[in-house]
C-alpha cells in the first residue's frame, strides 16, 4: 500500500509539475509494423517511410496531405519544351543534421546513388528513365531525361527518392542524416524510435520538440495503450471493430480517410481456366462487394470496379461492370464450358482484409460453383509462391503504391496479364505531359482492365486514424507512407 | 565422476552439433527470401541479387552453414539481414527484459504456489482444499494472454495505475522498470502457480504415506508439526524440477505476453525475425536457446550424480 501511494504521489507530482511547467509539446505515435532499418532508398517496408519521410529526409520534391506534390528541396524548376530536361533550383541554407551543408552535388549523388548497378533501391524503376544528373552550380540540378516522364515530378517525391548525405552511407541504416526539421535521437529495437526537432531546420520550425514512435503490433494492445491514453495517435488503426468505441468517447476523434491501396482479388490470368475472359467475369459477377466491406472491414472502405484510387481526379466508376450477379456468373461459367464450376486455389496474406475478406470471397464463389481451397500464407511465403513463383489462381492482396495502374503493362507481374493494347496506352501515357490528355488516357486504361476482369476489383483500403482529442494537424488520407510532424500540434 | 562429466560433456557438443544442422535445415527449407521481402513487389530482380550478394545470401547453403558455426565458435552469431545489428547485441539487448520478466513471473509464482500447496495438502479433502484446487483448475484453465487482456482493462485503463504496456527500460531506475513488468509477469505467473501449487500439494501428500512420515507422527509430533519439519524438504525435489521447467519456458515461451503488452523482449524478436525471413537471426537465437537448456541439463545431470553416487557408475 505505502509503496504504491508513493508511486501515485511521485507520478501525480510529475504530472502536474509537467502541465504547470509548458504546454505539451511532444507526442507518441504507435505503429504496428517496425521498420527493418531507417534506409527509405533502400527497402519496401512502409514503416521505414513512417518515420523518417519528411521528418529525417526530405527529397526535390513532396507529397502534400491532399495527393498533391510540392517543392521540397527544390524551390523551383524549369521543365525543358519536349519534357526531358529538368532544371532545378535548390533551397539555399540547407544543412544536413551533421552540419555539413547540402548541394547540388548530394542531389547527383543520391539519384546516381539510386539508379546504379549495384543499387538496392526498391523502386529503380522511378530512376530508369533518368539519362544524367548534372551540377550546375551548387544550388542548381539539370536531370535529362531518355524521354519525356509526366510522372517525373511525383516519382521524385516517393521516399525511395530523398537526398540522403554521401558522408553517412555507411551507417545510414542505424543513423540517419537528412535535412528534415527532426533529427534521429534514439531506437530502442522492438520498443520505440525517438525524434527530437532539428533547430537548425531552414524550414519553419515544427510546433512539436519531440516524437516517439512505438511499436505495438497486437491490434488489442494497441487498443488498450490508445484507451489508456499510453500512446497520443494511431494511424491506420489495426482494429476497425473498435473505432465505434473511439468515437463515443470525448478524448478521442477518429479520422476516416483512403489510403492508396486497391484491394483485389488478384487472378492467374495464364493459368486456365482464368486464362477465359468468361471466366474472369463469371468470378467479377459472383463477387458482392458490400458483403465483403461489411463482414471483413466493418463498413470502412470504398467498393472500385477497377485498378484506381477513387480519391484521384481522373477515377471513373467502373463498379458497374462487375456488379453482384450469381445468376449470370453461373451463365458465363456455362458458356466457357464449366457448368459445374471448377476448383482453384485461394492464398491469403496476414492481413485481415486478406484473411477475412478471403471467408467470404470462398464463400460467394461456392455459391456459383467455384471451390476456391483457401491457403493461409505469411507474406515471405506469399513473395516467394505467389508474386516470384506465380504459383497460385487467386490471391487478395492491397496494392499500396500510388498510381500504380502501369503494373498491368508487365506481362511478366505476377497475374500475368498481358494486353499490347494496354501495354502501348501505359507507353504513351507515361511520355505524354499534358493533364487532360493524362487523364484522358488514365481514364481510357481505367476502362480497359475493368472490362478485361483482369482481376476481381474489390475496395479501397480505408484508412482510419485514432487520435487524442486535442492532437491537430494529422494527415487524414494517406497518399504515401508518413506521418508528416511538421504541421502536428496539441490545442490549448 | 571425472568419466562421467566427460561422457556428458561428450554428448553435450553430440547434442549441439546435431541441433544447430536441425535448426539450419528447418530455417532454411522454409519457403520465403529475406532480400525479397525485405524489396517489396515493385523490386526489380537485378535489385533482389544486388541485395542478395550484400547480405552474403549468394553463396551456397553448406557455405553458409559453416561459416555460421565456425562464426559462433568464436562468439561471432552474425548480424540481421534487416536490421544490419550484430545478433549478440540484440539478444543482449532483449535479455534485459526477458531474464527479468522471467525471474520475477517465477518469484510470484513460486510466492504464491508454495503457500497455497502447503495450504491444500494440509487440509487434504476438506473445504479449504477444495477451494484452492478449484481455483488452480481455473488459474491453468484461463488462457493467459486473455488474462493479461482484463489485467490490462482493470489496471491499466479503469485504474490507471499501470501503462498498457511497454517497458520504460532499466535507465530509468529498477522500481519503474519493475512497475512496468508487473502487469505481464502477473500474467506469466497465474498458470505457472496453479501448476506449481498442484504439485507442490501431491507431492506433500505423497510424503505424508512414507514411512519416515508415521515415525514422525509415532514419536509424538502432530500432523502439522510432521509436514513443516520432515514432509515439506522432501517434497521440494519434484517441485524443483517443475520450477526449471518453467524457467526455460518462462524465457523463451511468453511471446504472446511479449505480444500483449508490447514489450522488446526475446519471444518478440524472433516471431519478427520469422516473419521477415531474418534467418540469421531466427537460427543465432534459437541456437543460444538450445544452448541454454543443454547447459541446464548437463548441470542438472552434474547435480544427480553428486546428489546420488549410483548415477556415477551406471550412465
Amino acid at each position: 500500500m505505502t509503496f504504491r501511494s508513493v508511486i501515485l504521489a511521485a507520478s501525480s507530482v510529475l504530472a502536474m509539475s509537467a502541465g504547470l511547467a509548458t504546454a505539451k509539446d511532444s507526442a507518441t505515435f504507435a505503429m504496428q509494423l517496425e521498420p527493418p532499418h531507417l534506409d527509405p532508398t533502400s527497402a519496401a517496408a512502409q514503416a521505414i517511410d513512417s518515420v523518417v519521410y519528411l521528418n529525417i529526409f526530405e527529397g526535390l520534391t513532396r507529397f502534400m496531405g491532399d495527393g498533391s506534390i510540392a517543392p521540397g528541396l527544390a524551390e523551383s524548376w524549369e521543365i525543358s519544351d519536349d519534357g526531358t530536361v529538368y532544371t532545378f533550383q535548390l533551397h539555399d541554407g540547407v544543412t544536413f543534421h551533421d552540419g555539413s551543408s547540402m548541394d547540388a552535388e548530394d542531389v547527383k549523388f543520391s539519384l546516381d546513388r539510386a539508379r546504379a548497378e549495384d543499387s538496392t533501391n526498391a523502386q529503380k524503376a522511378l530512376f530508369a528513365g533518368i539519362e544524367s544528373v548534372e551540377v550546375i552550380d551548387p544550388l542548381t540540378v539539370k536531370i535529362t531525361l531518355a524521354n519525356p516522364n509526366g510522372n517525373f515530378l511525383f516519382n521524385l517525391a516517393w521516399g525511395d527518392a530523398v537526398v540522403v548525405a554521401p558522408e553517412s552511407i555507411e551507417d545510414i541504416k542505424t543513423n540517419p542524416i537528412g535535412t528534415g526539421a527532426y533529427t534521429f535521437s534514439e531506437w530502442v529495437q522492438g520498443d520505440r524510435i525517438v525524434l527530437e526537432r532539428n533547430p537548425d531546420y531552414w524550414g519553419e520550425q515544427p510546433a512539436l520538440a519531440k516524437a516517439t514512435f512505438k511499436m505495438i503490433s497486437d491490434p488489442t494492445a494497441a487498443f488498450a495503450a490508445m484507451m489508456a491514453e499510453d500512446v497520443d495517435a494511431i494511424a491506420n488503426f489495426p482494429a476497425p471493430e473498435n473505432l465505434p468505441q473511439f468515437e463515443a468517447d470525448p478524448r478521442f476523434q477518429v479520422l476516416y480517410g483512403s489510403s492508396e491501396g486497391e484491394t483485389i482479388l488478384s487472378t492467374n490470368n495464364k493459368q486456365p481456366p482464368f486464362d477465359d475472359v468468361r471466366v474472369r467475369q463469371a468470378v467479377a459477377h459472383a463477387i458482392n462487394r458490400e458483403a465483403i466491406i461489411d463482414g471483413a472491414m466493418f463498413g470502412l472502405g470504398t467498393p472500385i470496379g477497377t485498378h484506381f484510387a477513387p480519391h484521384h481526379p481522373a477515377y471513373v466508376d467502373l463498379t458497374g461492370n462487375s456488379a453482384h450477379d450469381p445468376d449470370k456468373a453461373k451463365a458465363l461459367l456455362a458458356e466457357a464450358g464449366l457448368p459445374d464450376g471448377f476448383e482453384t486455389t485461394l492464398h491469403l496474406p496476414p492481413p485481415s482484409y486478406a484473411r477475412r475478406g478471403g471467408e467470404i470471397v470462398a464463400a460467394q464463389l461456392a455459391e456459383v460453383g467455384i471451390k476456391a481451397e483457401i491457403i493461409n500464407v505469411e507474406w515471405a511465403q506469399w513473395l516467394e509462391t505467389v508474386f516470384r513463383g506465380k504459383n497460385f489462381g487467386l490471391t487478395i492482396v492491397s496494392h499500396t503504391e500510388p498510381m500504380d495502374i502501369g503494373i498491368y503493362a508487365r506481362p511478366e507481374y505476377y497475374f500475368q496479364y498481358d494486353n499490347p493494347d494496354f501495354q502501348s496506352l501505359i507507353e504513351t501515357l507515361n511520355v505524354t505531359t499534358d493533364p487532360e490528355k493524362r487523364t484522358e488516357l488514365l481514364q481510357k486504361a481505367q476502362t480497359i482492365i475493368s472490362e478485361d476482369y483482369v482481376n476481381g476489383f474489390l475496395f479501397q483500403l480505408a484508412w482510419p486514424t485514432v487520435a487524442n482529442a486535442k492532437l491537430q494537424g494529422l494527415w487524414v488520407n494517406a497518399p504515401t507512407a508518413a506521418t508528416d510532424l511538421s504541421a502536428i500540434s496539441w490545442t490549448d | 565422476m571425472l568419466r562421467y562429466s566427460l561422457k556428458r560433456l561428450f554428448s553435450l557438443m553430440i547434442s549441439l552439433a546435431v541441433a544447430s544442422l536441425v535448426i539450419f535445415s528447418v530455417v532454411e527449407i522454409a519457403p520465403g527470401d529475406p532480400a525479397s521481402y525485405m524489396l517489396g513487389v515493385n523490386a526489380q530482380p537485378d535489385t533482389v541479387a544486388a541485395l542478395r550478394a550484400e547480405l552474403g545470401l549468394d553463396v551456397s547453403r553448406p557455405e553458409r552453414y559453416l561459416s555460421w558455426v565456425a562464426g559462433m565458435l568464436q562468439g561471432d552469431f552474425g548480424t540481421s539481414y534487416t536490421y544490419r545489428t550484430p545478433v549478440a547485441e540484440m539478444v543482449k539487448d532483449r535479455l534485459w527484459v526477458s531474464l527479468p520478466l522471467a525471474l520475477y513471473a517465477l518469484t510470484l509464482s513460486t510466492l504464491i504456489a508454495f503457500p497455497a500447496g502447503i495450504f491444500a495438502a494440509s487440509r487434504r479433502g476438506k473445504t479449504g482444499d477444495v477451494v484452492v484446487m478449484g481455483s488452480t483448475q481455473l488459474g491453468i484453465a484461463i488462457p493467459n494472454f486473455w488474462f493479461a487482456m482484463i489485467l490490462v482493462l482493470i489496471f491499466a485503463i479503469n485504474l490507471r495505475w499501470f501503462s498498457a504496456g511497454g517497458f520504460v527500460g532499466w535507465e530509468n531506475g529498477i522500481w519503474a522498470g519493475l512497475h512496468s513488468l508487473t502487469l505481464p509477469a502477473i500474467a506469466l505467473a497465474l498458470p505457472q502457480a496453479s501448476i506449481l501449487a498442484r504439485v507442490m500439494r501431491s507431492s506433500l501428500l505423497d510424503i505424508l504415506g512414507e514411512d519416515f512420515m508415521r515415525t514422525a507422527r509415532a514419536k509424538g509430533l502432530t500432523r502439522k508439526q510432521a509436514l513443516w519439519r520432515h514432509g515439506l524438504r522432501n517434497a521440494l525435489i519434484p517441485v524443483l524440477t517443475i520450477i526449471g521447467l518453467q524457467f526455460s519456458f518462462l524465457l523463451a515461451g511468453s511471446i504472446i505476453i511479449e505480444q500483449v503488452f508490447y514489450l522488446p523482449g526475446l519471444g518478440r524478436l524472433v516471431f519478427q525475425a520469422i516473419s521477415a525471413r531474418d534467418l540469421i537471426v531466427v537460427e543465432s537465437v534459437v541456437m543460444l536457446l538450445v544452448f541454454a537448456v543443454i547447459v541446464v541439463n548437463f548441470v542438472v545431470d552434474l547435480a544427480y550424480a553428486v546428489v546420488d553416487p549410483r548415477l556415477r557408475t551406471r550412465t
